[in-house]
């Protein structure tokens, strides 16, 4: 009976170790009919309700055991926002995989140089990041990122072809190969408060001066009721933040007019800056131009700051990315809920000739995308916060950390964590611009959620959609010469054109340390935006 | 070495108490080299840590600061780039980052270089005309009167007619108005509390607390303070009719929050090290002039003042080398805003290095380290030894 058992107790071990570490079982998709409200057609003031077939993933693919005793350590930006969601579902798929899931988190101003020690020291500290994908050029050239092609292309879960078109090029994919896996869809728009601009008998701002026009009007009057005077625009200024995609989302409408291949930080023929001559300056004008009806002290606030200001109604326009649409709904902390409009970013009539350098009147030759004789360049600033892998992990941490990032981003989480303001993830997958119904199950209504989707469906469908700079050591190009110039200019310790000449003469230097030509090709490449 | 310790006479007739003489020698002999070797083999391995752990990373450093790190495949290379770090910091495109913006100075300005000019100048003279001058003393101080010169040049350049102050002025700006603040007012807390006052021991530990702060948490708590729309002022900003202003926009105003931060954070240091040199003076000397009839303020300049002068010299060495070193204050308060106007060295090295221009950000560590060393050697030599042996 003993000696039975001597053989019986390895062999039940063993089959259990083969059972665990199996292949994983395939996701169960099921197709199931939704009621998805897919357009509002305001002038009917009617809803299109359609019947669509939905697919939503009901399991996942780990098994429970599949990475027990495996730690993985990701690391992101300070939260709550994006560490939240990563921190909340981490002991869900700890339960799932048996994968402990380690989130690290550091301040925004760090992270890019904390992943790259990190790598290039041989630390390896870190097992997968999420980071901001324009970054990606710098961390794959070395060799630094795991290629997960492969692994998406057998990854039933993920769903890779929900993901819009732009995310997958642009945020995922380098020079054929998939990096990243994204976990959040970014582009720049502009909010207004819908009942503070029909009070006084405004229209959404269509061009950068009618912002003006329509900050200043209402600048000083009391947008919450609570007796004091609020402000008529609120953005993020503050240095060393995020606020110097900002600037860029003003600029990009006078620099780019010929769709999204012409890019809107350099010449194409010799990398030349953009950024001295008079449409930039014309740009410079409008953003400074904001800084009277802003709070007073705009220039040292984060855009944690200004979200907070416009759902706590003290703000009548702002910049931000998709989250302030979320936050709005809100109940804890919002009180504009329903009251929150979105727009593509405002455009301009007056464009730069890059031939000359000088500003001229948009027309069928000058203006060719303008919409009613306006250059909108809707900016897709940052390109929203993506995953990736250290190639130098371990293969069994490689697996859970893309098990992960894969379960992350997969409809079934995903779709729930756009919808929530804190986790600072924003819409990226077709079936999150299609099921309305998401939506208005988190909150919004109707009309609400078909005006926050439009803005930004709208400006990722636009033909000319300025891109973000996603050249070799880019952060240097933006993080320090222009938030730099942009922060002295708004200080007033230089002028405007001082400011302009600071940022073409930086941009230079750097591209002459890193070689003119190799920048240039660099330049060229992002903005193909093919595989 | 066997013939030094060869046995002679009596050893001879009787052996064993020759043998033990032979181990007593070699015993001896070994004791003596022993002693001679233990200096070396005591000292080198602290040598060997401390060379390891400041003159190698010093050395490294600066030669990180002629380089410029590149990421290539499977790592990270360091290329040679000579002197272009240090270029783009005095000539280039970081020129008014580092120095500032040059303006002509104002007829203040000139006023106040003159008078800096002409200090220089008497300093010089008397020097001159004292007897025993050596030459290493005359090169010393023109070298030091070219620095101070070129200092004040500097700073009536930026500071006035429209100039504008770059990271080392402001940092010049922390350390001397700060200090001069901050002993002020550590002596005056000192003094107070060195009074037979009651409750003396509780102003003690409350005058000491903020020493106990990180300067984050300082920076944070100072950070909320001077928030004028939602900091616990901003009613009484409001009902000043101020809610439309707010500090942070001005760059003297802002310099001015991190300087009020860290005179809050460090005055107690100097308070307490001044408390204890007061305490440890001879009360006799105070009675004896308080018998010949001198008022307190006398006591205080003739005979309490001296006598803390020599602590007082070491402590504003100390601290002078600390203050330039300031960081966290400005990153967290003002992020080094507006613009760039709080920027201390230090955080002007730290924020290139966040892009990983390792180069760049250690030529202005190596810049910070050469002012530092100036100073402080400038500071030990002309004035701590003068009052150290007026006093001491």
């Amino acid at each position: 009976m003993r000696r039975w058992l001597y053989f019986a107790g390895p062999m039940l071990v063993l089959t259990l170790l083969a059972a665990a570490c199996g292949p994983a079982p395939t996701p169960e998709i099921q197709r199931v009919v939704e009621t998805v409200v897919v357009e509002v057609e305001k002038e009917k003031e009617v809803e299109k309700v359609v019947e669509k077939e939905v697919e939503v993933v009901v399991t996942p693919t780990a098994a429970p055991s599949q990475f027990q005793g495996v730690e993985v350590n990701v690391v992101t930006f300070t939260g709550p926002q994006i560490a939240e969601p990563l921190q909340r579902r981490a002991p869900v798929f700890q339960a799932l995989t048996g994968a402990q899931v380690n989130v690290i988190t550091v301040p925004f101003s760090d992270l890019y140089q904390k992943i790259l020690t990190d790598l290039a020291t041989g630390t390896n500290a870190f097992d997968a990041f999420v980071f901001a994908p324009q970054w990606m050029v710098d961390y794959i050239q070395p060799g630094f990122l795991e290629v997960l092609t492969p692994r998406i292309e057998a990854d039933e879960q993920i769903r890779w072809d929900d993901i819009a078109p732009f995310f997958r090029d642009f945020s995922a994919t380098f020079q054929g190969e998939i990096y990243t896996i994204p976990l959040d869809g970014d582009v720049q728009i502009v909010y207004y408060r819908t009942d503070v601009l029909e009070e006084n008998g405004l229209q959404p701002p269509e061009t950068w001066d009618d912002y003006l026009n329509v900050a200043q009007t209402v600048h000083g009057q009391d947008m919450n009721g609570d007796g004091a005077a609020d402000f008529g625009s609120c953005i993020s200024k503050k240095r060393a933040a995020q606020a110097y995609w900002m600037v860029w989302s003003v600029a990009g409408a006078f620099l780019q007019t010929e769709g999204t291949g012409q890019g809107s930080f350099f010449t194409l023929d010799n990398l030349e800056p953009l950024t001295n001559n008079e449409a930039f300056a014309a740009a410079l004008d409008v953003y400074t131009g904001t800084t009277p009806f802003g709070p007073p002290n705009e220039i040292n606030l984060d855009v944690g700051d200004t979200r907070g200001l416009f759902t706590s109604g003290r703000c009548a326009l702002s910049i931000d990315w998709g989250d302030i649409g979320t936050l709005a709904i809100d109940p804890e902390i919002s009180v504009v809920q329903d009251k929150v409009g979105s727009i593509t970013l405002p455009g301009s009539t007056r464009v730069l000739d890059r031939a000359t350098g000088k500003l001229v009147d948009c027309d069928e030759t000058t203006c060719p995308n303008a919409v009613g004789g306006v250059n909108h360049a809707p900016f897709a600033a940052f390109g929203g916060w993506s995953g990736a892998i250290n190639a130098a992990a371990d293969p069994v941490v490689k697996d859970a950390a893309y098990a992960f990032l894969s379960y992350m981003s997969a409809p079934a989480q995903s779709n729930v964590d756009v919808t929530i303001g804190k986790t600072g993830f924003n819409p990226y997958r077709t079936s999150q611009f299609l099921n309305r119904q998401l939506w208005v199950e988190a909150g919004m209504s109707p009309e609400a959620a078909a005006n926050y989707l439009g803005g930004i469906e709208a400006s990722l469908n636009s033909p000319n959609m300025a891109l973000d700079l996603r050249i070799p050591q880019n952060q240097r190009y933006q993080q320090i010469v222009l938030d730099t110039a942009i922060a002295q200019l708004l200080a007033g310790e230089i002028t405007r054109d001082e400011a302009m000449q600071q940022i073409a003469d930086g941009w230079n230097e750097l591209t002459d340390e890193l070689g003119r030509e190799a920048q240039l090709a660099a330049y060229r490449s992002s903005l193909g935006v093919t595989r | 070495m066997k013939e030094a310790v060869r046995p002679e006479g009596p050893a001879r007739a009787e052996p064993g108490r020759g043998e033990a003489r032979v181990w007593t020698h070699r015993l001896t002999s070994l004791a003596g080299r022993s002693d001679a070797l233990a200096p070396i083999v005591f000292v080198w391995p602290a040598l060997l840590v401390l060379l390891f752990l400041s003159i190698f990373p010093l050395i490294v450093s600066l030669y990180l600061s002629l380089s410029r790190l590149q990421f290539v495949k499977g790592g990270f290379e360091i290329k040679f780039v000579g002197l272009a770090n240090f270029r783009k910091l005095l000539v280039g495109s970081q020129k008014t980052h580092f120095l500032g913006a040059f303006a002509g100075p104002s007829p203040f300005g000139w006023v106040i270089f003159g008078l800096v000019v002409l200090a220089v100048l008497v300093l010089l003279w008397r020097y001159l005309r004292r007897e025993g001058i050596s030459l290493a003393g005359l090169i010393g101080r023109v070298a030091g009167a070219a620095l101070v010169l070129a200092g004040a040049w500097l700073a009536v350049r930026t500071l006035t007619g429209g100039g504008r102050p770059g990271t080392l002025v402001v940092t010049l700006f922390y350390v001397f108005a700060g200090l001069t603040i901050q002993y002020a007012l550590g002596l005056g807390l000192a003094w107070l509390a060195a009074q037979r006052i009651p409750g003396r021991r509780f102003f003690r530990i409350v005058f000491l607390l903020p020493m106990m702060i990180t300067p984050v948490g300082v920076a944070y708590t100072f950070r909320m303070l001077t928030d004028t729309m939602q900091g616990p002022f901003a009613p009484i900003w409001r009902a000043l009719g101020l809610a439309a202003f707010s500090w942070v926009n001005d760059p003297w105003g802002a310099r001015a929050a991190v300087l009020v931060s860290d005179i809050w954070q460090w005055t107690p240091f100097m308070f307490i090290v001044l408390l204890a040199a007061l305490e440890s003076q001879s009360r006799e000397h105070v009675e004896a002039a308080m018998v010949d009839g001198a008022n307190g303020w006398q006591v205080f300049w003739h005979i309490t003042l001296p006598g803390v002068l020599p602590v007082s010299t070491t402590l504003i060495l100390i601290r002078m080398i600390e203050a330039f070193k300031i960081v966290d204050l400005p990153n967290v308060l003002t992020n080094g805003g507006p613009g760039t106007a709080t920027e201390s060295l230090t955080l002007h090295a730290f924020t290139i290095w966040r892009a990983l221009d390792v180069g760049g950000s250690a030529a202005v560590a190596y810049l910070l380290l050469l002012v530092v060393t100036v100073i402080a050697v400038a500071y030990v030599h002309f004035v701590r030894q003068r009052l150290s042996a007026a006093f001491g």
